[in-house]
Formats: structure tokens, C-alpha cells, sequence
């Protein structure tokens, strides 16, 4: 295993994941609860590819997502409240509640929105990456898919404009093995990486239960965008802890599957141990901010359960600019 | 004034709205044309023509060919319209919707509203449509109503020059997703349109002509239709208003509203299907409005409920013509 690289900020990445993992843990107890309306996507077990991935951006860049997108907002410097009163649809809600958990959205923070048809967010990176070109900013777009969204026309097409056009764009396919219940193996016609070379851009494979690998392999496109170099592609591999959604009987999975994911791909447990053996944190320190964390998460969401509902009023806003 | 034809009035829009705003871009397939071939840059300027010349205005940078992708290039759009550019996005026929309708349903028309007002999409699509032009079921539909239907989306449908040119100069100003739906049999018509940059408000019909004895509302290229049947009708001492909505979305109920009052009977004439179009929107605004202002039931003069055929002989029956509208007065004032 390679060292942790020094320009990692590894208290940033630890924080970043593990204030992820609370908040869903708790919102996985609450939905159980049934205090959560509509449909929810966890994201626990893939968080080391958002932070991976996000540990390069800054607010003039431009994330597109999917429906799975809470780990991609917290990356992004989403602010958690923000995100607990969305995914309850509640006043003051990051989207005012009109979105929920698969629509959640920051424009200022360049999170341009998890959107929840498969693969249709992937061009709206190109056209983010376009404007940072033609306005002459050296910004670049990263465009988060999983596997089902890897056989969208969207993204294929997508994927041959970004070389056409030679866009500073990303395109990270994070593979959790199922579309649905659907297994990656068996929908995913050939290699990831092959088709993306097949239209001529960098490709590489990446360990997305490894925030290491996932920063420094992610580092590199983004240089490449920044520097001109045009798109590039990443197939992260990740463990899926939850079900596709909030409530999955999960019942395609194999017998013991999700404990021995978490047994063995848990990007937390796994950079917990590298930051001690390395000595880069203290077992105190990486304990404070799990304790910090959790206070975070279960402020947030007692906050959003308590809060009020928008009014009635705001059924017919934001449906037009000006009409 | 100059006599002006719909091509080239729409392309003065173009190059008046991009010297005017350099965000603005045109983006498209073959939208100049000869990208990466041996021969002639700016090929076509579009399939119709209507962007040639602007490569050389403009450059590559502000006059991008794309690949068969319409998914792609028109996501690029709104993307690009999200980061604060003004898109003109080029979809070569309206019948390509199809392969690219998830982008206009679920994308641009929802952004502002699930967003929560976060951002602005300011892109303007073009596209074109129409029968009579030989080109069969997959190149010649009016779908104009299926994007008036989504709540999110600003629609125009110009019947002249003049309106070409105005309505693509406020769609291309405006805030929100907008769609301009130009007829192919408009693009050789000449009008009187002036020298300089004008816009033309989303929102207002325009009567075209006034008469009190029949409102007729057409859409489109059904307007200079209409107008040759009101022409016939006056020479018999019928004399028809004839109201031109401009925009489907917003639709001017007023003044639409106001001629059915005034004129008591109400003939909508619309290429597209009659089956939820926007004759049977107006039939219906009507009928919610002031059904007790009918002297007669309300006439849908509309194509078939029937994909566009190729053979002549057929397609020269397919959309209303002056003698079709002529006829549907004359049953309305029976």
C-alpha cells in the first residue's frame, strides 16, 4: 500500500467520510421509523470516492450527480442541515423541500444536483465544462454515474462529445454492483475502462473502498482537465452497504454479502488504520471527530423532523423565472 | 421596410443577439457544417440554412458542430445554460425530440422548480416542423403541444418574418427554457421586418385581421392559411377575425377570449393532431370561459389523426388547407 500522499488533508477526508456515514446511519434508523416520506438512496460504503474526488474541487467546479447523491453533496460543502430539511421536504431545505433526497442540489457550491433519471445529468457536466471554457476559467466538471447509468445513452454519448469536443470534464462511474437488482456483471456488456479508451480518453480502474487510491488516481484527471488535456474516465469499484433504496427486502444479494462488505471494503475502518499506522492522527483525535460527527448528524436531523412543512404557497413558485 | 424572408430574419437575430451578448452560442448538427471534412467550411449553415454565415462572423468558439447526438448536445445546453451562457441549441427537426425528449421533460423544464429556484436555464431551443415537404412520418410532424403541455417551458410558434425574428430575440434574452418552432414552408415567405434589433413579447397574440362575423385562431403556418380563406370569405361578405397566439406558452387567453365574445363562433386551426393539441386546448379555454357566448359549436380544422405520409398525392391532403378553413367557417356560421 502506497504512503499517504502529504498534499492529502487527511483530517479533511476523515471528517468528510465519517460525517457522511453518521448522518445516513441515523437516517437509515429514522426512515426505518417511518419519519422520512418518499424514497432515499444511501450512499454508505461509496463515501471514499466523493471525498476522493471532491478533496481536488473547490466551489467554481462543477459536480453532477445522480439519485444517490448525499455523499456527493457533503463533498461538495453542502451544509448538512441544509441536506437533513430536504430529505425530510421541509421548509428551508436546500431546494426548499421541492426536491427531496434525489434532487438535492447547492449551485453556489458548483453541486449542480443529484438527478434521478439514469445518466441524464452526465451531458450537464459537458455543458459546464464548456462554459469554463469558453469563458477562458480553468474549472472542470465531474460527472458521477453508476453502472446502471454506464449503459444510458446519455452518458455513452456524452462520453464521445467530451473527446470531440476536448472537455475538462471527469466521468466517474462508481459500480456498486447492482443497478436496482439488477448485477453489475451481468448488464455491463465488456470493460468500463475499455469502452472509455474505445473512445479515446485516459481510463483507469480505481479502489473506491481506498481514499487514497481514489485521490491521487482522481488528481490526475483533474490536472489533465485543467491543463487542456480533456476528459478522462474512472471505474470505482464500491461497496454498497444499503439496499438500492431505503426499505430494499435486498433478497438478490448473497447470504452474508453486506457484513462481509463491511467486514472488508469499509473505507472508514480501512483509512482509520492507515492514518494510525502512518501516525498522521491520534486514535483520540479520529475519536473526537467520530463523537463530532454524530452530534452533527443527530442535530441535523432532529432539526428537519421538528421543522415545519413549506406552505401551500410555495406549490406554484420557481416554476418560471418570469411568466 | 425591407421585404425579408423568414431564413434570413431569423438569422439576423442570430447575429444581432450574439454581437450583442457574447454569451450567446449557437450549437448544432451541421449548424455551419463541414467540421473536420476535407471541403467547404460553413457547408450548409444548418440543414435549412438559416445559420449560414455565422462561422465567419463568429468562429468555432460561438459556432460549435456536434456529432448525431442530440442527447448530448442539447444536455451540453442546459448545462452550459445552468453555468449562466445563452444556448441557441439547433434540433434539426421537431420529430428528433424523440430520441432526446428526456432532456426537455425531466431536465430543462425542472431545474428552477426541484432546485428550489436555485437556478436559471436559460436556453433556446429551435427546431423545425411541418408537412409538405416530401420528407414522410419521421421529418415532417407539429408537436408544438406536446412542450406546451410541461410546466417549465415557453413556447413560440411565429407565422411571419417579423414574429421570427422578434420572438427569437426575446426567447434568447429570457431567463427561462424556451422552444421557437419554425415551419419550413415559412423560411422562403418574405415580410416586412426592419433594420435593427427588436423583440416581439412572449405572451401577446397578435390580430391579425379584423372582421366580427368568425374568430379563427391558427398556429404557425396555418396563419398565412387562414388569412387566404378570410380573403376568399370577405369577397362573400364573411368577415373573420383571425388571431395569431405567437406564443403557446404563455398563451394570450385574453385576447383569444375576447374575440370568441365578440364574434360569438370560433374555428381553431392547427397542423398538428387533434387529439390534446392546441385546438383542443382553445376548444377547451372556450368552453371553461364563456361557453354561453357560442353560437355555434366550436370547429377544429386540424390534420388527421394520422402520421404525415410520404406519397404527394396523400401529403397534399394532410394539413389544413385555405379551402379546409374556408369550409370550417362556413359549417361554423351554419
Amino acid at each position: 500500500m502506497d504512503a499517504i500522499p502529504s498534499t492529502l488533508d487527511a483530517e479533511r477526508a476523515y471528517r468528510d467520510m465519517r460525517l457522511m456515514r453518521e448522518f445516513e446511519d441515523q437516517l437509515h434508523v429514522a426512515i426505518a421509523r417511518g419519519n422520512v416520506p418518499g424514497f432515499t438512496h444511501l450512499y454508505a460504503g461509496e463515501e471514499a470516492s466523493a471525498v476522493g474526488v471532491c478533496l481536488h474541487l473547490d466551489d467554481g467546479d462543477v459536480l453532477c450527480s445522480t439519485h444517490r447523491a448525499h455523499g456527493h453533496f457533503l463533498a461538495k460543502g453542502g451544509d448538512v442541515d441544509a441536506l437533513a430539511l430536504e430529505i425530510y421536504g421541509k421548509q428551508g431545505g436546500v431546494c426548499g423541500g421541492k426536491g427531496g433526497s434525489m434532487h438535492v442540489a447547492d449551485f453556489a457550491r458548483g453541486m449542480w444536483g443529484a438527478n434521478a433519471i439514469i445518466g441524464a445529468s452526465v451531458p450537464h457536466a459537458l455543458g459546464a465544462a464548456f462554459a469554463f471554457r469558453y469563458r477562458g476559467e480553468n474549472g472542470v466538471a465531474v460527472s458521477f454515474g453508476g453502472d446502471g447509468a454506464s449503459n444510458q445513452g446519455a452518458g455513452l454519448e456524452s462520453m464521445n462529445l467530451a473527446v470531440v469536443l476536448n472537455l475538462p470534464v471527469l466521468f466517474v462511474l462508481e459500480d456498486n454492483g447492482y443497478a436496482e437488482t439488477t448485477a453489475s456483471s451481468w448488464a455491463v456488456g465488456g470493460v468500463p475502462v475499455e469502452r472509455a479508451a474505445g473512445f479515446g480518453m485516459a481510463a483507469v480502474e480505481v479502489d473506491g473502498s481506498d481514499v487514497v487510491d481514489v485521490y491521487e488516481k482522481i488528481g490526475e484527471g483533474v490536472a489533465r482537465a485543467r491543463a487542456g488535456g480533456g476528459p478522462s474516465f474512472f471505474h470505482v469499484r464500491v461497496p454498497l452497504f444499503h439496499g438500492h433504496y431505503e426499505g430494499d427486502p435486498e433478497t438478490y444479494r448473497a447470504p452474508g454479502e453486506v457484513a462481509r462488505l463491511r467486514a472488508e471494503q469499509d473505507c472508514l475502518t480501512l483509512f482509520r488504520a492507515r492514518l494510525l499506522a502512518a501516525g498522521r492522527m491520534s486514535a483520540a483525535d479520529l475519536d473526537a471527530i467520530d463523537e463530532d460527527c454524530r452530534a452533527r448528524a443527530a442535530a441535523a436531523l432532529a432539526a428537519a423532523d421538528a421543522a415545519p412543512f413549506p406552505p401551500q404557497s410555495a406549490l406554484v413558485t420557481d416554476v418560471y423565472a418570469r411568466y | 421596410m425591407a421585404l425579408v424572408t423568414t431564413r434570413d430574419a431569423i438569422r439576423n437575430a442570430l447575429i444581432e443577439e450574439m454581437e450583442r451578448d457574447s454569451r450567446v452560442f449557437v450549437i448544432g448538427e451541421d449548424i455551419a457544417g463541414g467540421m473536420g471534412a476535407p471541403g467547404e467550411q460553413d457547408a450548409w449553415g444548418g440543414v435549412f440554412g438559416v445559420t449560414k454565415g455565422l462561422l465567419g462572423r463568429f468562429g468555432r468558439e460561438r459556432v460549435i458542430d456536434t456529432p448525431i447526438s442530440e442527447t448530448a448536445f442539447l444536455g451540453l445546453g442546459i448545462g452550459a445554460a445552468n453555468a449562466g451562457l445563452r444556448p441557441v441549441v439547433e434540433v434539426m427537426f421537431v420529430d428528433f425530440f424523440g430520441v432526446c425528449f428526456d432532456q426537455v421533460l425531466n431536465n430543462m423544464a425542472k431545474f428552477r422548480y426541484m432546485y428550489g429556484g436555485q437556478v436559471a436555464t436559460p436556453i433556446t431551443v429551435r427546431t423545425s416542423y411541418g408537412a409538405g415537404f416530401g420528407a414522410a412520418a419521421q421529418h415532417s410532424q407539429t408537436l408544438y403541444a406536446l412542450f406546451a403541455h410541461v410546466p417549465g417551458l415557453k413556447v413560440a410558434v411565429p407565422s411571419n418574418p417579423y414574429d421570427a425574428k422578434g420572438l427569437l430575440a426575446s426567447a434568447i434574452r429570457d431567463d427561462d427554457p424556451t422552444l421557437v418552432f419554425e415551419h419550413k414552408a415559412l423560411y422562403d415567405v418574405s415580410g416586412e421586418v426592419p433594420e435593427g434589433s427588436y423583440t416581439v413579447p412572449f405572451g401577446e397574440a397578435a390580430v391579425v385581421r379584423e372582421g366580427g362575423d368568425c374568430c379563427v385562431v391558427a398556429f404557425g403556418n396555418m396563419v398565412p392559411i387562414a388569412a387566404r380563406a378570410a380573403e376568399r370569405l370577405a369577397a362573400d361578405g364573411i368577415e373573420v377575425t383571425l388571431v395569431d397566439p405567437r406564443t403557446i406558452a404563455p398563451l394570450d387567453t385574453e385576447t383569444i377570449l375576447d374575440c370568441v365574445r365578440e364574434c360569438g363562433r370560433l374555428v381553431v386551426v392547427d397542423e398538428s393532431h387533434p387529439v390534446c393539441s392546441m385546438a383542443s386546448e382553445i376548444a377547451a379555454l372556450v368552453a371553461t370561459s364563456c361557453p354561453e357566448v357560442l353560437r355555434a359549436p366550436v370547429v377544429k380544422c386540424t390534420a388527421p389523426h394520422a402520421p404525415v405520409p410520404f406519397s404527394p398525392g396523400l401529403e397534399k391532403h394532410y394539413a389544413p388547407s385555405a379551402d379546409a378553413v374556408e369550409e370550417a367557417v362556413r359549417k361554423c356560421l351554419r
